[in-house]
């Protein structure tokens, strides 16, 4: 066994992870590889149909989230995005009580009132994703309002996608974020595809000159390498907490599935080959695995105890998560008004 | 409209003041802000400008850009700001200077803030208010003159109040900003002078009360926001025929006082509606059903409904004074109801 509390001080890595502890490199590659195999068994309950709905899966881009939320305090808060479950996992939610709420049980984090695309869990700090891409824009800025004005020195995250760079609320809240200098880091996750459509038929110009307008500090991340999207997320956060307001982190990555379950015929916007290359060039978990072997910091046989963990982790969640019972019925008219 | 030529009665014990709507609106504001620390102010020319109506005039000078924070243009931007604030804590009182521009903030409002306590299952809350206006007949054409509570009425997770007098609007908005759910409350922009008896004491006003602004026996009046003043003179104007009008104001279109409304219904048998809003599919045709469902074997004639023309505001005063109610319009319904059309 590796020395847990050694740490990974190669100086290839970036300033800002230079003093991370092996065990929390091994503690991000087990979250990515939980998130993984959380994906692949909801793609499982669609497939054999024991799952209500659909669900967008974060297979490929587990990097961004387990990179952004080990920058942040359980305190801090997040918003997400349909395609939110490694959000909430990487911000401390359970496997089990997700897919009670993916399985519209009772024991789900929203009692089975919220399904897949709403996920919140304010004990985590997390605001809940949502199904109205960039509609959580505002969330996660008002939550900086509301850090500043209270006195705290907490951070909020937004997470969106690149469909989101649309959507005109986002740059309403840029603008006062960065007028207020609100503790927000916006994290836009470009996957490539706006839905079905790759972003270069939708996104005019030059991503970076949007926040850069508005005096928004901003910077391109490999998506995929959880080194590079750690260190880059705690530059934006140490900047936020000193009162310094927003930064914008655009993460390259790359949705492995489709927009969402059932989207499997994916020929008429994107190749096999391409969704091939990224995996076997790209892969987030294979990136940080061959790192940590190459440079002394692990043997592989503690990634394939990771990720039995992981998998065994998501097989009690479900199986739980399938026995448990659905609310009563009664609870439909619960929670309308506070 | 015009200063209402028809006094409402006072409240009940202590002392009063007259005030005017907009000072009864500032007083609301400032005694919340005073008590709880968690209130602030969010919206367009807050601060120094006071709103184009100076509503909140002299709030800054008290409380500080902090606490009244003027934002840019950008409704969609500080609603959803306003509503991720409430969600950590704080407690804010968005302006909406005019309630045509809610169409901006649609999705905050309706799918964002709306919705969130129910689909965290009760583990998020928004206490929000959005302060906002209605009404029309100050030339101001179509994109300023829109009166669209009927729009938040129906959406689950919102109330919706609309007070018509200066003692119904600082009870009511102290409610509302006490209220863990969002709030919708429309002030009628050409009602912000008209005076009215408000106590020195504090008070407030629960949501889902009804009141009673002028007791009769012959026919119901019910009246939001400024058309309880256009029912108070149609009930002067059918008095002089020997009629007598129970004018009711819900004041909160949700939650709903259905008692008062089909207990006034019963009592006379023949109702009339009046609203601001456009006519088809309005509060007018909500309130019109209640009432029959819970009254019809009461009714002496089918509820009747006046509103505001199914037509976009129009500029010239020529065209514009027709869209909207008046006394001698609802008189009119009224007499007809009760056999003397």
């Amino acid at each position: 066994m590796t020395n847990p509390t050694a740490t990974a001080n190669l100086t290839e890595l970036p300033e800002e992870v230079r003093d991370v502890p092996v065990a929390e490199w091994l503690r991000m590659y087990r979250l990515m590889a939980t998130i993984r195999a959380f994906e692949e068994q909801v793609n499982e309950l669609y497939v054999t149909r024991r799952m209500p709905g659909l669900a967008h899966l974060y297979i490929g881009e587990e990097a961004v989230a387990v990179g952004v939320c080990a920058a942040l305090r359980p305190e801090d808060y997040i918003t997400s995005t349909h395609r939110g479950h490694g959000h909430c996992l990487a911000k401390g939610a359970r496997v089990d009580r997700m897919f009670c709420e993916l399985l519209g049980k009772a024991e789900g984090y929203c009692r089975g009132k919220g399904g897949s695309m709403h996920i919140a869990d304010p004990d985590s700090g997390n605001l809940g994703a949502n199904a109205i891409v960039g509609g959580s824009a505002g969330i996660a800025t008002g939550a900086a309002l509301s850090a500043k004005m209270r006195g705290t020195d907490q951070v909020a995250v937004c997470f969106f996608g690149e469909g989101a760079l649309g959507q005109g609320l986002l740059y309403e809240v840029m603008n006062m974020a960065s007028l207020w200098r609100l503790p927000v880091v916006y994290v836009c996750e470009n996957n490539l595809y706006n839905e079905y459509t790759h972003y270069r038929e939708t996104t005019a110009g030059d991503i970076l000159a949007r926040p850069q307008a508005f005096g928004i500090p901003g910077e391109e991340v490999d998506g995929q390498d959880v080194r590079q999207v750690l260190a880059a997320a705690r530059r934006a956060v140490a900047r936020a907490r000193r009162g310094e307001g927003p930064t914008f982190l655009l993460c390259n990555t790359y949705r492995y599935f489709g927009h969402h379950v059932g989207d499997v015929d994916r020929s008429y916007y994107r190749s096999k080959e391409e969704e091939e290359a990224w995996k076997r060039q790209r892969d987030p978990l294979k990136i940080l695995r061959e790192w940590m072997i190459a440079a002394g910091l692990a043997r592989a046989d503690e990634f394939e105890v990771a990720e039995r963990a992981a998998r065994e982790e998501v097989a009690q969640g479900v199986a739980y998560a399938l026995a448990a019972p659905y609310p009563d019925p009664s609870e439909v008219t619960e929670h309308v008004y506070a | 409209m015009s200063t209402p030529s028809v006094a409402l009665h006072a409240p009940a014990g202590g002392t009063t003041r007259e005030i005017t709507l907009a000072q009864a609106i500032r007083e609301a504001l400032a005694e919340e802000m005073r008590r709880d620390e968690r209130v602030f102010l969010l919206g367009e020319d807050v601060a120094e400008a006071g709103t184009p109506f100076k509503v909140l005039s002299g709030l800054v000078q008290e409380f500080g850009p902090q606490r009244v924070v003027d934002t840019p243009i950008s409704e969609a931007g500080f609603v959803g700001i306003a509503v991720g604030a409430a969600m950590t804590g704080m407690r804010p009182v968005v302006d909406i200077m005019f309630g045509d521009f809610l169409t901006l903030a649609m999705d905050q409002i309706v799918n964002q803030a709306a919705k969130v306590h129910y689909m965290s299952g009760g583990k998020l809350r928004v206490p929000l208010v959005i302060r906002t206006t209605l009404g029309a007949t100050r030339r101001s054409a179509a994109q300023h003159s829109q009166s669209l509570h009927a729009w938040f009425s129906h959406i689950p997770g919102l109330k919706v109040a609309l007070p018509s007098t200066p003692y119904d609007a600082k009870g009511l908005l102290k409610t509302a900003i006490r209220d863990d759910n969002p709030v919708l409350f429309f002030e009628d922009k050409m009602m912000y002078q008209v005076k009215g008896p408000v106590p020195e004491e504090e008070y407030t006003i629960p949501f889902g009360v009804a009141d009673v602004k002028r007791p009769g026996q012959d026919v119901t009046l019910v009246a939001t926001s400024s058309m309880v003043y256009v029912a108070l003179e149609a009930a002067q104007l059918l008095e002089q025929e020997g009629i007598q009008a129970e004018v009711v104001d819900p004041r909160t279109t949700f939650p709903l006082d259905v008692e008062t409304l089909v207990r006034s219904a019963r009592k006379t048998g023949r109702v009339v509606v009046v609203d601001e809003g456009h006519r088809r599919y309005g509060v007018t045709a909500e309130l019109a059903a209640v009432i029959a469902e819970e009254a019809f074997y009461d009714l002496e004639a089918p509820v009747r409904r006046v509103g505001a023309m199914d037509v976009p505001v129009p500029f010239s005063p020529v065209l514009e004074d027709q869209t909207v109610p008046t006394p001698q319009q609802v008189a009119a319904v009224a007499r007809e109801l009760c056999g003397r059309g």
